[in-house]
């Protein structure tokens, strides 16, 4: 028979990090070079008053880089500690190889189990789930998950349907072993028959996306799973500190929230300095609202990333 | 399913209305163009949709969507999809 390693009873996050290029475009700034729009369309629409966007010089690479090395060091673990790196993006610059070894090495992370996710902006909380999986089953000790999306070059900024929306930048979570599970049950999915929604045709190609369809699938589809995620945590939404949604579009965000009737919560609302940063926006989010002391450690809070393939997963969290 | 009759889909309609966009119910009349007339945008017009469709039990696709651009216009759409049903 063959023997299997000896788990741990669930996980924890231990830090946050994150991390967004210097360079601050706003909605003026965007009708300035020709786009056909302005600020108040914009915030009215999308909700966003301004988002961050990675010069050329700055890879997807260094925004995993920055945003890995931000939670790790808060975490209080050393490099040596970690013994997988899971890094979600759908920008990486190249296929081959992959993100996570390369950002693994970057920050001292000696021979990680090393691997990218790709469920676009639902992939830190595929990653995330993925990483409290691997402690569970004893794969790993502790995990760097990162959430890094460069979506600059993927947008054709004459677009005005996408480039008033997607952004860059990177966030992070060190997740550990824990004797009281503080990462509840993933509820994941798909619905592949919508994949041309959200999509980039070929290596050609800019991101294109049906606004009106996925507004429609994100504010009917998706509060029952984020209200399944609390009934499998045994958290009901009345004792959620936060919710943190993948930030897609403020009305989208808004209209979940109304769903989920989760009246103690604060709602993430990151979208409007940051822009939607797909993989990146949850673990952003949350990494500055406990910086800005926004909710308190030991709190749940509901997460839900949703986006291209289409794919969606959901969990509540504690914060650390 | 039974005829649904205009004012019964006047007076959903206005409560869908004033409810997602806040305007009055009272100002959703048959002749309104939703974009010109009630300043409704494409994102809150899939709202409108979605919620008629819970109330009135008949599916208003975004290709039809784009077709329903006065009051009058989801009456008649709302009425001819009943009496087939």
């Amino acid at each position: 028979m063959i023997q299997l390693a000896q788990g741990r009873t669930g996980a924890r996050i231990l830090a946050f990090g994150h991390y967004q290029p210097d360079n601050v475009v706003t909605n003026d700034d965007l009708a300035a070079r020709g786009v056909d729009t302005n600020d108040a369309w914009i915030r009215s629409r999308v909700g966003i008053a301004e988002r961050r966007i990675a010069l050329d010089n700055e890879s997807v690479l260094d925004l995993a880089v920055a945003a890995g090395g931000k939670a790790l060091a808060a975490s209080g673990l050393t490099p040596g500690d970690i013994d997988l790196v899971i890094v979600a993006t759908c920008t990486a610059e190249t296929q081959v190889p992959n993100a996570s070894a390369t950002v693994a090495f970057r920050l001292g992370i000696s021979a990680p189990g090393a691997f990218d996710v790709n469920a676009a902006c639902a992939g830190f909380a595929y990653a995330l789930s993925t990483a409290s999986d691997a402690i569970r089953a004893g794969s790993a000790q502790n995990v760097l998950v990162i959430g890094a999306e460069k979506f600059s070059p993927w947008i054709d900024w004459n677009d005005r349907t996408t480039c008033i929306i997607f952004a860059d930048g990177a966030g992070a979570a060190v997740v550990t072993g824990s004797d009281v599970p503080q990462i509840g049950p993933v509820v994941w999915g798909s619905d592949g028959e919508n994949a041309d929604k959200i999509m980039v045709q070929d290596r050609n190609s800019f991101l294109s996306q049906d606004g009106q369809a996925v507004f429609r699938w994100a504010t009917t589809a998706l509060h029952p799973v984020a209200l399944e995620a609390c009934r499998r945590a045994g958290i009901a939404p009345s004792e959620l500190g936060a919710f943190v949604p993948h930030q897609a579009n403020l009305r989208i965000i808004h209209g979940i929230a109304r769903k989920l009737n989760a009246p103690n919560a604060v709602i993430a609302e990151d979208i409007v300095n940051a822009g939607n940063t797909s993989a990146a926006s949850i673990p952003m989010a949350l990494s500055r609202m406990i910086e800005r002391g926004d909710v308190r450690s030991g709190e749940p809070a509901l997460i839900i990333g949703f986006g291209a393939g289409l794919t969606y997963a959901a969990q509540v969290i504690q914060i650390p | 399913m039974a005829e649904v009759s205009t004012q019964t889909i006047l007076d959903g309609l206005g409560e869908i209305v004033e409810e997602i966009v806040g305007i009055p119910a009272a100002d959703v009349t048959p002749e309104k163009n939703f974009i010109d007339d009630l300043d409704i945008d494409s994102l809150s017009m899939v709202e409108i949709a979605v919620a008629a469709q819970d109330k009135f039990g008949v599916e208003i696709p975004d290709d039809e969507l784009k077709n329903l651009r006065t009051v009058q216009d989801v009456v008649d759409y709302v009425q001819g999809l009943a009496a087939k049903a």
